[in-house]
């Protein structure tokens, strides 16, 4: 091989450019394959039928209408499924048993917990057939006494405990009593509903068994986790369970964990001996996966006359399922915020009989935020200071809370530079003092918070002689353009052209990536990614040494030199003493890491409103955000992960509420139509700036971007709205019937 | 989705015929509603006779001077003819605001007087509902979620609200709705056409067992030139109306001398405001007398805790679309 065949580009600058998606082209031709894309010969469909009541014990099933409907292959109920392993007790001590959404046997037991709970599985040859099969399933309830009521139950809410992945309550000095010694303070209660995530894919899974081996194509925000829970349910070998997840479409948190459907899917193909898909519908999703909880919030300001806060009281009330959930940590962002001299959290919990609430985008931060914000707004009108001076003045130089170092912090130089691009001293304070004809117009602002953090992940990194990268990673692509940006990490890290980079992700048989949770993907994926690269130019300083070849040479050049058609290298562990090794040594540095360091993305909201002077309809019509995300590495991605964030974020505050009868425990809109997500006319151009300065504890600098742009996005508008009209909605979602 | 069997018909003799002549069928116009509701498992019909090939989806001037849409006609054609936006804006903004562009492209005007409630309970078959089961109870107003429900027209059995927009602009425009049956032909001014629930919220129009639509009529009416549509929603698009407004207003030295207005989302069926008109007429065409009417014609309303803020809410948009029209 002569040195003419290898590629000698300079290679461009990489890291931060607004690169196009490596996968835009298969999905927007439809050439990429989603999990209900995968067509088996042999294909069946299933179709779950859901409980109607809250809880219960089935005394009867009559499927004799389903059974001999044409093209049936099987109806499978408690009394026929084949028998699976329960789900494990979750503990942080093996991260994996956080997969279960539920801790439902499902159709191994006879009991309803939650109204909507899959009570039955039809397995037939179309969709439509499975479907209606489904619906002549007549189901016999013996009905239990059911807690379903949020108000209700909020007397009975019992303190939440702290985690080492969730902060909870704490306190510093005496915030009751320095509220009550404030020259000025507010104490309001806020609320906000159960919202869904609603990805554009629903939930979906193709479950194929090959002899005793299983491979599920399953849309999951964590592949590994899910093949263990498989794994563990079905009683198999880890090595038998494959799951492939190459495109998801969206997920938001809401295929975190492993739900009904996945499970079922697998059963429904276990029973038939066929390959089954079953797609949830948009009902499914609503029934059979968990969202966000509601909650209800407290906070109290005290500041003195300068507007120096001396008291910061945040406290919440979430629910849980008696079945399992998510304890939301609705305060996180209160430890972290302002300068107060007596901080007082807490989290209070109550149990319903629902299903599991789930992680939903910036769990705690997206509903915190909005109380603490909003509160903000209201001291500052009380003080007669302006939004952003008042932040300022509380803008802490290290951890409020307990005085650790801020990693970075870009708060004062966002505020700066986003009330300068969106001109905020064009308005005037007084409420109700701008207008546009009919339309009342305000502006506000709000902070985003949400913490950063590092997950082990596994790779392999690959040169060939003929220059090309092959990095190989289960890590998962959902829309926010992952492959592409650890494109660019390579290319980055080993200074090569990025066409020559290619990435393979999604697959359980790939060493395991990280879940894609908690923004952390970039981050945790880019460290194992640099620490292959040095490994990879290690190994090949070497043998430029062994080969008299100059250290300097391109590394595909120091290749073939050597007469090597490649050279591969693994960084972590995917088995043995080597992968236990590796969740002792991510523990023991997240635990030293975070009694030093508050690590975190930020970044300050900006928002104008129009409200109808006659209707109280609310239009956004300006949008500025301006974040520390650290390093950015791909300027189009980033700004799109920011800005669907913030669409989510006007979702949330406008419309997007998960109505649950009170007495039945049923969710009522479980569909598109009446649960109101933003459609485009609600969403403005929205301008987005990061001010891309690397975070020095972080892989790479980065800090994350997925889930900082809706925290803040409800407060913002909240605060707007009263800018415009006078009138403060502590409820969201914020709907015209409360501004009249 | 339960099985059925689909004909087709070619004209509207034997379209009526095959009806008449079927068990447990149906008509399928554009099928926007009536295909969910199968899926949904509340419509279960056997037949489905697709009547979309039947020569009815005309708009034309007829000799009188009015204006005939045939039933047929898709949504967005009837929303787009220069006659309808010329003379009837009302209603072309009215079909516009509904649904959603690939809906209106489907749905025809016929099929859009027919669709059914949103109520959450009447689409859940695990609530009770008395217009889905009748008898079985009402899961809105035993407790349940109310706030899109009706305050004008209700009755102790039922409050779910119609949902068309383009029935309400036909409400205030005093359209008149043909059919055919073997009985033959029929018309039926708009204002008898739908019903209060009553005590039979399952029976929702006076539409013959086998009547056929086959046009909608709309009379000369020279102040629907001057006239809007107001639809209020909970997002700017693709939502039901919490409080829709069609207004038509003639004025003569600052005097009322015609005034059509009719109501959407507030009512159990599309809601004409002859209160409402009665105070209008006559009157200074001052925002004073639109509040005063729009006040009179929701002074009636039954609210609940959960959608009481209809009845303030319809008061500000009748008063606020008049007086646009002024």
């Amino acid at each position: 091989m002569t040195q003419t065949s290898i590629p000698t580009r300079t290679p461009q600058r990489v890291l931060g450019e607004p690169i196009d998606r490596v996968d835009g082209h298969v999905k927007t031709t439809g050439a990429a394959q989603y999990s209900g894309d995968h067509l088996y010969p042999d294909l069946a469909h299933a179709a779950l039928v859901h409980a109607t009541v809250p809880r219960a014990r089935i005394t009867h099933i009559d499927t004799t209408a389903a059974d001999s409907l044409p093209g049936v292959h099987a109806v499978i109920t408690h009394h026929n499924a084949p028998r699976l392993q329960p789900p494990p007790k979750p503990t942080l001590l093996n991260l994996p048993t956080l997969a279960a959404g539920t801790s439902v046997n499902y159709l191994n037991t006879d009991e309803v917990h939650w109204n909507g709970q899959p009570v039955a599985v039809v397995v037939a040859d179309s969709l439509d057939i499975a479907r209606e099969a489904a619906q002549r399933i007549r189901v016999t309830y013996e009905e239990l006494p059911a807690t379903v009521d949020f108000e209700q139950e909020e007397p009975n809410a019992v303190p939440q405990k702290n985690s080492a992945l969730s902060d909870g309550g704490g306190k510093k000095g005496d915030a009751v009593a320095a509220l009550k010694s404030a020259d000025v303070s507010v104490d309001l209660r806020f609320s906000t509903p159960m919202q869904h995530h609603n990805a554009i894919e629903p939930h979906t899974t193709t479950a194929v068994w090959n002899g005793k081996a299983l491979t599920v194509h399953d849309g999951t925000q964590h592949i590994d986790w899910t093949r263990r829970h498989l794994a563990l349910r079905f009683k198999l070998p880890l090595n038998d369970v494959r799951v492939i997840s190459t495109f998801v479409g969206g997920a938001f948190g809401g295929k975190t964990n492993v739900w009904a459907g996945t499970i079922l899917a697998v059963v429904a193909a276990k029973v038939t001996g066929r390959p089954v898909k079953l797609a949830l519908s948009r009902e499914g999703v609503y029934r059979t996966t968990g969202g966000r909880t509601p909650s209800t919030q407290r906070v109290a300001l005290g500041a003195d006359a300068d507007g120096q806060l001396t008291a910061l009281i945040h406290t919440s009330v979430t629910q849980m399922g008696r079945v399992g959930g998510y304890a939301e940590q609705v305060v996180s962002q209160s430890r972290h915020l302002y300068d107060a001299e007596n901080i007082l959290v807490q989290q209070h919990q109550l149990t319903l009989d629902s299903i599991a609430n789930g992680v939903m985008r910036a769990p705690g931060e997206s509903i915190g935020s909005f109380a603490l914000e909003a509160a903000m707004d209201e001291l500052a009108h009380r003080l007669d200071l302006d939004p952003i001076e008042l932040r300022m003045r509380n803008e802490p130089d290290r951890n409020p809370m307990d005085g650790k170092l801020f990693a970075r912090r870009g708060l004062r130089e966002a505020y700066a530079r986003g009330a300068e691009r969106f001109r905020w001293a064009d308005r005037t304070p007084e409420p109700r003092s701008m207008r546009d004809g009919r339309w009342l117009v305000g502006t506000g602002v709000a902070t985003a918070f949400h913490p950063a953090w590092v997950f082990p992940a596994n790779v392999t990194m690959r040169l060939s002689a003929d220059g090309d990268v092959l990095v190989r990673c289960g890590f998962h692509e959902m829309g926010m353009g992952a492959a592409t940006a650890f494109t660019q990490v390579t290319a980055h890290a080993l200074r090569v052209p990025l066409d020559s980079v290619r990435i393979e992700y999604g697959d359980s048989d790939l060493p395991i990536g990280p879940g894609a949770g908690g923004s952390a993907q970039t981050a945790s994926v880019s460290r194992a990614i640099l620490d292959a690269a040095a490994k990879l130019k290690k190994d090949l300083a070497a043998l430029a040494r062994r080969n008299n070849t100059s250290p300097d040479e391109a590394p595909a050049t120091i290749l073939s030199r050597a007469g090597r058609t490649h050279h591969e290298v693994a960084v972590g562990a995917d088995r043995g003493i080597g992968r236990l090794a590796g969740q002792v040594r991510f523990m023991s540095t997240l635990l030293r890491e975070r009694r030093k360091y508050v690590k975190a993305a930020c970044g300050a909201q900006f928002c104008e409103v129009r409200v109808d002077s006659d209707t109280g309809e609310v239009r956004v019509t300006r949008w500025l955000g301006v974040f520390d995300i650290g390093t950015v590495v791909n300027a189009k991605t980033a700004a799109s992960q920011l800005r669907g964030g913030i669409v989510m974020g006007i979702g949330a505050a406008l419309g997007e509420e998960t109505l649950v009868d009170g007495h039945t425990g049923r969710i009522v809109n479980a569909n598109l139509a009446e649960y109101h997500v933003p459609v485009h006319a609600d969403v403005p151009r929205i301008d987005i700036e990061c001010l891309g300065d690397p975070d020095p504890t972080m892989p790479l600098g980065v800090l994350g971007a997925g889930e900082v742009g809706i925290v803040g996005v409800a407060g913002a508008i909240a605060n707007a709205v009263h800018h415009a009209t006078g009138l403060r909605v502590r409820d969201l979602p914020i709907t015209l019937d409360k501004l009249l | 989705m339960r099985r059925f069997t689909y004909v087709t018909a070619n004209t509207v003799t034997d379209a009526v015929k095959t009806k008449a002549t079927t068990p447990n069928a149906k008509y399928l116009g554009g099928g926007t509603n009536l295909v969910d509701l199968i899926r949904a498992d509340i419509e279960h019909p056997d037949t489905l006779i697709d009547i979309t090939r039947l020569p009815l989806a005309d708009v034309e001037e007829i000799s009188t001077g009015a204006v005939r849409i045939g039933a047929l006609t898709r949504n967005s054609h009837a929303a787009a003819h220069p006659l309808i936006r010329t003379r009837y804006p009302v209603l072309t903004q009215a079909i516009l605001a509904g649904a959603s562009g690939q809906l209106r492209n489907m749905a025809t005007v016929g099929g859009n007087l027919l669709q059914r409630t949103r109520c959450h309970y009447f689409y859940d078959t695990a609530a009770p509902c008395n217009k889905r089961s009748p008898g079985e109870g009402c899961a809105a107003l035993n407790g349940g979620y109310t706030r899109n429900h009706a305050v004008l027209g209700t009755s102790r059995n039922c409050i779910a609200t119609h949902p068309s927009d383009m029935a309400v602009a036909l409400a205030a425009l005093d359209a008149v709705v043909e059919t055919e049956s073997a009985e033959g032909n029929r018309r039926i001014p708009i204002e008898d056409f739908h019903k209060p629930p009553g005590e039979t919220p399952y029976s929702e129009t006076t539409l013959g067992e086998n009547e056929l639509i086959t046009a909608i009529e709309l009379p000369v009416l020279p102040p629907a030139r001057n006239s809007r549509y107001r639809k209020v929603r909970d997002r700017s698009s693709y939502a039901f109306a919490l409080v829709s407004v069609a207004a038509a207003l003639e004025t003569e030295n600052g005097r009322i001398t015609n005034a059509r207005l009719a109501l959407g989302g507030v009512g159990t069926h599309p809601w004409r405001a002859r209160t409402a008109e009665s105070v209008l007429k006559g009157a200074p065409a001052t925002e004073s007398t639109f509040r005063e009417a729009a006040e009179a014609e929701l002074s009636t309303a039954t609210l609940l805790p959960d959608n009481a803020f209809k009845a303030p809410l319809a008061v500000r948009t009748i008063t606020a679309t008049l007086t646009s029209l002024t």
